[in-house]
């Protein structure tokens, strides 16, 4: 796994590390159940504080992409095919819905839509 | 015992400077940059808790234990580092090592501290006094950390010292923290270094602590609004914590919290804020 940070990204940190770890388990790149980096080794690798990387692996261990043992460190959550479909099914409806709102202003048609998906598919 | 550093009410008088009262808590396992200007009280803290000075009011606990009561052996739970090294300069490695292997008994750990001189490749046969900064400083923190301390009060270490230097030493302190029962408190005018590594940054300003905050959280709830002086008037004066205006507009240091959401902000540093907080306080 590759963790980037940019120091000019508008994201904070603790939230790059995150999506890129979240992306990663998405990805398939972890078997279920495989150990993490601590939190402390995290930090010490991309020099940021402990409180960032925590605060990162904190929000994935409530988005239920991870679990944490105490004393054993953070493990990869078994991901449920059904949960995660539901998961991104949410954040298609909601991009979508922004494309739905830009195009009423823009008064872009329905067809129109469909057609820029499938050059966008492409 | 969760905190590391615990002051409560602090106070000393020093002919007409006077610190404090400050009350500070520090957990444990965690790095904490002490910031201020030049006279704000940073080392008078550090050598209050180290007991080289006595506070006139208010209590020290280090370890969960009140400085007081402290026996020879939990001063070797402590370790520090000071910008000069304050041991007889005629001393050459050899007997300098020595002497703190004497010091510290049972406590003293050789492979550690061989292990730093040979990082920092430190020479066997010079006398003290001929060392550089960065080779004094370097010896300062190889004893520092050669006889088990779980706290360590670094006060200005790398004042003065080449950027890879320094840098190195930012990866020793994150090597250190590696274990949850260890804690740094480092005072810094350097504070691009903070920034990196440190999780909480306190601020003393005149002898006041102004504020201990969760590094993150304190650079992502402030920004830097570049203005015109028109536009400015319409910012919330609550949310402005600092500002500089120039001939061509106004930059306001802002709480983003209380200004609407659509505005084009800068990122600010830990340096900025030190900044525009003194500057608005000069005003």
């Amino acid at each position: 796994m590759n963790i980037r940070i940019k120091n000019s990204s508008n994201d904070p940190i603790y939230l790059q590390i995150k999506n890129q770890i979240r992306d990663a388990i998405i990805n398939g790149e972890f078997e279920a159940e495989e150990l993490l980096p601590s939190i402390r080794v995290l930090a010490k690798e991309l020099r940021v504080s402990v409180i960032t990387t925590k605060r990162a692996y904190d929000e994935l261990e409530r988005e239920g992409y991870i679990h944490s043992v105490q004393g054993k460190g953070s493990f990869v959550a078994a991901q449920n095919k059904e949960l995660m479909r539901e998961k991104m099914l949410k954040k298609i409806e909601a991009s979508l819905l922004d494309a739905l709102r830009y195009a009423k202003l823009a008064e872009i048609s329905k067809e129109e839509l469909v057609q820029i998906l499938d050059i966008l598919e492409d | 015992m969760q905190n590391a550093i615990e002051l409560n009410a602090v106070k000393k008088q020093l002919g007409n400077f006077t610190l404090g009262p400050i009350s500070l808590s520090v957990p444990k396992g965690c790095i904490v940059g002490y910031i201020g200007e030049n006279g704000a009280g940073k080392s008078t803290t550090i050598k209050l808790m180290l007991g080289l000075l006595r506070a006139d009011e208010g209590e020290i606990k280090l370890l969960g234990n009140n400085i007081k009561d402290f026996t020879p052996e939990m001063k070797k739970d402590i370790g520090y580092v000071f910008d000069n090294l304050y041991i007889p300069q005629e001393m050459n490695l050899k007997n300098a090592i020595s002497f703190h292997e004497k010091l510290y008994g049972s406590a003293w750990d050789s492979k550690t501290c061989n292990s730093f001189v040979d990082r920092f490749n430190l020479p066997h046969n010079k006398e003290i006094t001929h060392f550089s900064r960065g080779m004094k400083m370097q010896l300062g923190l190889t004893f520092a950390l050669s006889h088990g301390a779980k706290l360590l009060l670094l006060d200005e270490p790398t004042s003065g010292l080449d950027p890879v230097i320094r840098d190195d030493v930012l990866d020793i302190l994150l090597e250190y923290i590696q274990d949850e029962n260890n804690t740094v408190l480092i005072s810094s005018h350097i504070l691009s270094d903070l920034e990196k590594a440190a999780d909480y940054i306190a601020f003393i300003h005149k002898g006041q602590l102004l504020f201990m905050e969760q590094k993150d959280e304190l650079v992502e709830s402030c920004g830097i609004l570049s203005l015109s002086s028109e536009q400015a008037r319409d910012i919330d004066p609550s949310a402005i914590i600092g500002k500089r205006e120039h001939k061509f507009g106004v930059e306001l240091l802002v709480r983003r919290s209380l200004v609407p959401e659509n505005m084009d902000m800068d990122k600010v540093s830990i340096e900025d804020i030190m900044i525009y907080m003194i500057k608005e306080d000069r005003q």
